[in-house]
């Protein structure tokens, strides 16, 4: 657990991290090599709050703001105990310290939805052990009782003597006290900020040009440099010829690095003319015929074979081998780029005795340890600042931290700030894909149309093995990203095996908002429903019944239905179809409803969605996150994939990497369960249901099960 | 040397003629409000008025500006600004916010044109714009909520 030390008393404000004055506190974690060397807090500001003597309280979020609307969450986590004036709170980015290390990850990051309910206890224990604080200060002033005292929008309030006094005011004096060894929290009942829909921090700054993203920033002489990457995954630069590129006004340097060849400009623009000028010579090595149509036969030849068990109830061979009646179904999902609208980027600015890096990250730890290692230079001296993020989705947790390393090397090379920018093309080419998948199932069902057997098989790539998360992911032989919510099945199936097949590596392969659950949820709901059918049972009466005891996903399901009007007549053209799933911590259902042109477009009018995350902290954040959700992925289920051949990346853009436009958003409709369960994450869990919910409503219309993804109009032209 | 009048200023500018708007703005004038999305006209981020009309700056050279009026997100005019940005917060639109600066400029050429847009000349407006958080939905009832507030403002 962490010890609360008040940092204003250890020399913390006169190192300049607040020079007006008054009360820093943060925690350290107990333990850490920091803890014992006071000098180093001066350097790394361990804080999570700041209140100024001018009353301004500053939240130090370590958590990066993606669009998931943390940089508001964690402000009113810690506000809402402290008792501070909303209007008064700003939030600005943690630097990197082991201080502000995930609670449950040890490493400071953002993913995994996990930021909530992560940081639930450790920032209002922040906001009501300084709050105790200025209450103490306040009452030792006042000569009277603390506990005669409240607090209320930034103010200690004497009732009987009539006296009032700002946190701005008690900031000096409270920052020279000791914090208590133990504070109460509110009873959520007290909650006047926490469930409430707080409007979001950041939003003014992006409504006018403000907000200063990664690919923003800018620093005197800084030069700006786009790199040739090699046009096959696992490539090698065998030859170049920069006569041409050095030719172009503006180009400054060509700088090879590990990733490939540099080109380095006055600006973008002259940089991608001297790319384009490059005259270069590949190794295309062992990847240089990889082709979809054969990458899908091999995959196929995979799951032909047992895989690596991941889960076995009963014995699923033995009861297919014995049901009434059995199903078989291939399921395939491509791989998937995550197409952030800000192109990766990183600014650094390697000198002799330290670095700087300016970047839009998920991933702060990692990031710096590999910009010190590429720099040459020791952690200590490597400033790592966080910047918004255009999104992230994952494609900014990167393990090996490549697009700061590019930025690092290329700058550290020219001895000048550089900002690595990459163009639409670098960025859909550039890998780091939601793994391809393949899914090979079979289910038997008894005389009464009720679920017997259920075997999965699933093939795909693991972005975890050989990689330092390797010990906390895979388990006997199990990468947990390649089979969750798949081996979690919450059916009562009573035979029940899932395996997993790791497919050859090559093409880099990420996290991808929902990870696993991007592909499995498509699979297991739209295989469920092909039982339900087969059994000629209502999909949600069907789904209801083997849910037996889990009641949280029979919740969020009959108020998805509810809100869907499942079962309701519906217009001509129109049908309804559902899904449910739970991931990081959140149960989700949502019910869709499509129509099919005539040329086989297909239409989704709407979604209704329910959630139960557990409690609640800004409603509209979830309403907001389950939106975007569900234009994620429709996305996914109508238009984007990767494709190879000839070893390269077939789609380039927007223009043939299609996403989800504003005409084809359908209505979201989000009911938000009001639960004192365990508390689950919102940023990703909305993803998994929307493609089997959209198929599901494609076969109730019009009799065709669509098994791969995206859907093709061309299979349900009429 | 181009001449040209960016949100309201004459600049004269020593860049080549074929360098897209985009940079110019974004690294020669350093109005970093305006983005890089896709660099071919397909999303919308880089969304600028030029003499009042919408063009994606990310394919337009500075050529085809000079002697004219480019507007950028951070010199929108009042009349329109102010109400789309009001209803951007009411609505809290953004969310991760990188194509929001497009989004609004597109938004506010819709405005200037029809005064009482309905969902479909809504989408027709903002079919360009690609937005990854999926906030369509709130760009939807932000712009109902902007020509509303620009309608009772005048």
């Amino acid at each position: 657990m962490s010890g609360i030390l008040n940092l204003s008393r250890r020399g913390f404000l006169k190192a300049g991290a607040l020079a007006g004055g008054g009360l820093v506190l943060g925690f350290r974690l107990a333990g850490t090599a920091r803890a014992q060397e006071p000098a180093a807090a001066v350097f790394a500001p361990n804080a999570f709050l700041r209140i100024g003597d001018d009353g301004r309280v500053t939240v130090i979020a370590n958590h990066s703001e993606m669009g998931q609307g943390i940089y508001t969450s964690l402000p009113m986590l810690l506000a809402e105990e402290l008792d501070a004036d909303w209007a008064r709170v700003r939030v600005e980015p943690a630097p990197v310290d082991p201080a502000y290390n995930h609670t449950a990850f040890g490493i400071q990051m953002t993913g995994g939805s996990t930021t909530t309910w992560s940081e639930w206890e450790r920032f209002r224990r922040c906001g009501a052990t300084a709050r105790a604080m200025l209450v103490a200060a306040a009452a030792a002033a006042w000569s009277v009782e603390p506990a005669t005292c409240r607090t209320e929008k930034g103010e200690v309030i004497h009732d009987a003597s009539g006296q009032r006094a700002s946190y701005g005011s008690l900031a000096e004096p409270a920052s020279k006290l000791d914090p208590p060894a133990d504070v109460k929290l509110k009873d959520p009942k007290d909650f006047t900020l926490i469930g409430t829909p707080v409007k979001r921090l950041d939003t003014p700054d992006k409504t006018n040009g403000k907000a200063i993203f990664g690919i923003d920033v800018t620093l005197p002489d800084m030069l700006v440099a786009v790199i040739a990457r090699p046009p096959v995954f696992g490539g090698k630069l065998k030859s170049f010829d920069a006569t041409r590129a050095t030719a172009v006004p503006g180009v400054r340097h060509v700088v090879e690095i590990d990733r490939g060849v540099a080109v380095v400009a006055d600006g973008f623009w002259q940089a991608k003319l001297g790319r384009d000028a490059l005259d270069l010579t590949w190794d295309e090595g062992p990847l240089a015929t990889l082709d979809t149509a054969t990458q899908g036969e091999a995959y196929a030849a995979q799951a032909a074979t047992p895989g690596a068990v991941a889960r076995n109830d009963g014995d699923a061979a033995a009861a297919l081998a014995g049901a009434a009646r059995t199903l078989e179904a291939v399921y395939e999902l491509p791989y998937l780029a995550h197409a952030t609208m800000e192109p990766m980027n990183a600014v650094a600015d390697v000198r002799q005795d330290g670095c700087d890096v300016w970047v839009g990250t998920q991933f702060q730890t990692g990031d710096r340890a590999a910009a010190a290692a590429a720099a040459g230079l020791d952690p200590a001296n490597v400033n790592l600042h966080t910047t918004l993020l255009g999104g992230g989705f994952g494609r900014r947790a990167v393990i090996d931290a490549h697009f700061v390393r590019e930025a690092v090397l290329v700058s550290k090379a020219v001895k000048k700030p550089v900002k690595v920018i990459w163009t639409r093309e670098d960025d859909v080419r550039g890998g780091f894909y939601r793994p391809r998948a393949y899914h090979a199932l079979k289910g038997g069902l008894d005389e009464k149309g009720d679920p017997v057997a259920w075997q999965q098989r699933i093939v795909c790539q693991s972005f975890i093995a050989g990689t330092p998360f390797e010990g906390f992911i895979i388990k006997n032989g199990i990468d947990g990203t390649a089979v969750e919510g798949a081996d979690d099945l919450p059916y009562g199936i009573p035979n029940l095996r899932v395996e997993w097949h790791q497919a050859p590596g090559g093409v880099p392969t990420l996290w991808w908002r929902s990870v696993g659950h991007s592909h499995t949820a498509f699979a297991v709901e739209s295989f469920l429903d092909e039982l339900a059918h087969a059994g000629g049972k209502d999909p949600l009466a069907f789904r209801l019944e083997l849910l037996g005891d889990n009641a949280r996903h029979k919740r969020v399901l009959q108020a998805a239905a509810e809100t869907g009007g499942w079962g309701e007549p519906i217009g001509p053209g129109r049908a309804r179809g559902l899904a449910v799933h739970a991931s990081f911590g959140s149960f989700i259902a949502q019910v869709a409803e499509v129509s099919v042109g005539e040329d086989g477009e297909i239409r989704v009018h709407r979604v209704s969605c329910a959630i139960d995350c557990g409690p609640v902290v800004n409603p509209d954040t979830i309403r907001a996150q389950m939106e975007g959700a569900v234009a994620f992925g429709l996305s996914a289920a109508l238009h984007s994939e990767i494709t190879f051949k000839d070893g390269r990346v077939k789609q380039r853009n927007f223009h043939d990497y299609k996403v989800l436009r504003i005409q084809e958003m359908p209505e979201v409709d989000v009911t938000v369960i009001q639960s004192t369960d365990s508390m689950g994450g919102v940023g990703e869990p909305g993803v998994p249901p929307v493609a089997p919910a959209v198929g599901n409503a494609i076969f109730q219309l019009t009799g065709k099960r669509l098994r791969s993804l995206p859907f093709r109009a061309e299979e349900l032209k009429r | 040397m181009t001449k040209l009048r960016v949100n309201g200023k004459d600049v004269t500018l020593d860049v080549s003629p074929d360098t897209p708007l985009l940079w110019v703005v974004r690294e020669t004038l350093g109005l970093t409000g305006t983005k890089f999305g896709c660099g071919m006209a397909q999303c919308g981020a880089c969304l600028v008025h030029l003499d009042g009309e919408a063009v994606r700056s990310c394919v337009t050279p500075l050529s085809r500006a000079e002697g004219r009026s480019v507007t950028t997100i951070e010199g929108l005019e009042p009349s329109l600004a102010d109400p789309l940005r009001q209803a951007w917060i009411l609505e809290d639109v953004p969310q991760c916010g990188y194509c929001q600066s497009g989004q609004i400029m597109a938004a506010a050429i819709l405005l200037k044109e029809n005064g009482k847009p309905d969902d479909g000349d809504i989408d027709d407006a903002m079919a360009g714009n690609i937005c990854r958080c999926g906030t369509y939905p709130r760009i939807r009832r932000a712009i109902h909520m902007a020509a509303e507030l620009k309608a009772g403002g005048k």
